[in-house]
């Protein structure tokens, strides 16, 4: 096989696989947070996402309105419910039940915070509320802190990824768990999908060339200035950390090595 | 009038009235919600059948925009 032909077919058969669903995209966005609908599918569009995440909430019985994700086209998209809000694992286990319900998805992506400040997942209500959602056949994204251990109990009782946070959700701090997500990444039998804290492509480039398999990012794009152009940005992003990836990064040297022959020099 | 609870809150509504009146009420459309009634979540094909009565819990969700 020649060079470009093993770099043609690293590229090509480079596919996302979750549970028995199959992916070109390695970038999921969700659709939080966007000042309006037209900045919202532009976004999605210009990020060529295949998966994109809702939320499930009570109906306003007062005021029923048109939600925003009346304007998206559910035949371009992979619908990833999440069980945000929760506060418990019944909790969660109950909105991932009323998600499936609405017959567009059995992906669930299972948050469980009780804590409103930093938004930090609990971990035992986490687990506990993947171990009943696996046994029912959903196909369970667990939304957690970057911790390794739980990872491994995770993917050991059949969820479909693991979703370790880089920094607090919406917070833009970048990638705070960076070690933690090297080591997630290194046990992994399942995708890893870095969710929340992303702030510029900088951030997803640098989880991607550690390893991660995916990236879910919403509050970058939804509150950039322009969304659209930064989900471009963030889709070229996670495209190069992925091949960086693919292609193996040369080794760290404690010092200089030159890169042009030493010897024949002109003196 | 009945009294029951819907998403949390107290509501009267007339006597007979099926799941399905009560979201044509609201000008809501079955395809766009999931229901919960008495703490079961209830097909879409049977809300013509249900019938609302004194004391009833329903849960009326959709999907929101979300991360």
């Amino acid at each position: 096989m020649t060079v470009s032909e093993k770099r043609e077919q690293s590229v090509s058969e480079d596919l996302l696989k979750i549970g028995p669903y199959t992916f070109r995209s390695r970038l999921m966005l969700g659709t939080g947070k966007f000042r309006n609908v037209e900045e919202m599918t532009a976004a999605h569009e210009a990020s060529g996402c295949e998966i994109i995440t809702v939320a499930l909430r009570r109906i306003d019985l007062d005021a029923p309105r048109r939600s925003i994700l009346d304007e998206i086209d559910w035949s371009k998209y992979h619908i990833l419910p999440n069980t945000a809000g929760a506060r418990t694992a019944e909790e969660a286990i109950r909105t991932a039940r009323l998600a499936r319900a609405m017959g567009l998805s059995d992906m669930i992506k299972v948050e469980v915070i009780p804590d409103p400040k930093y938004l930090l997942p609990d971990p035992v209500g986490t687990l506990e509320a993947c171990k009943v959602l696996v046994s029912e056949g959903f196909v369970v994204l667990p939304y957690i802190n970057a911790d390794p251990v739980l990872a491994i109990m995770l993917q050991e009782i059949g969820t479909a990824t693991v979703m370790p946070l880089a920094s607090p959700i919406g917070s833009g701090q970048g990638m705070k768990t960076f070690d933690a997500i090297r080591i997630i990444v290194e046990q992994a039998k399942v995708p890893v999908v870095v969710d929340a804290g992303l702030g510029v492509p900088s951030d997803a480039a640098k989880a991607m060339e550690i390893g991660a398999d995916a990236c879910l990012i919403n509050t970058a794009i939804a509150r950039a200035e322009n969304p659209a152009l930064m989900a471009e940005a963030m889709k070229l992003a996670v495209i190069a950390g992925r091949k960086a990836a693919l292609a193996g990064r040369m080794p760290i040297l404690p010092y200089a090595s030159a890169s042009s022959p030493l010897e024949g020099v002109v003196r | 009038m009945i009294k029951l609870r819907i998403n949390g809150e107290e509501r009267i509504i007339e006597p007979g009235m099926t799941v399905a009146d009560y979201l044509q009420s609201l000008h809501l459309h079955s395809r766009m919600v999931v229901i919960e009634h008495n703490f079961e979540i209830i097909p879409r094909d049977s809300y013509g059948d249900t019938v609302l009565k004194e004391g009833d819990n329903l849960e009326i969700v959709q999907m929101m925009a979300g991360g």
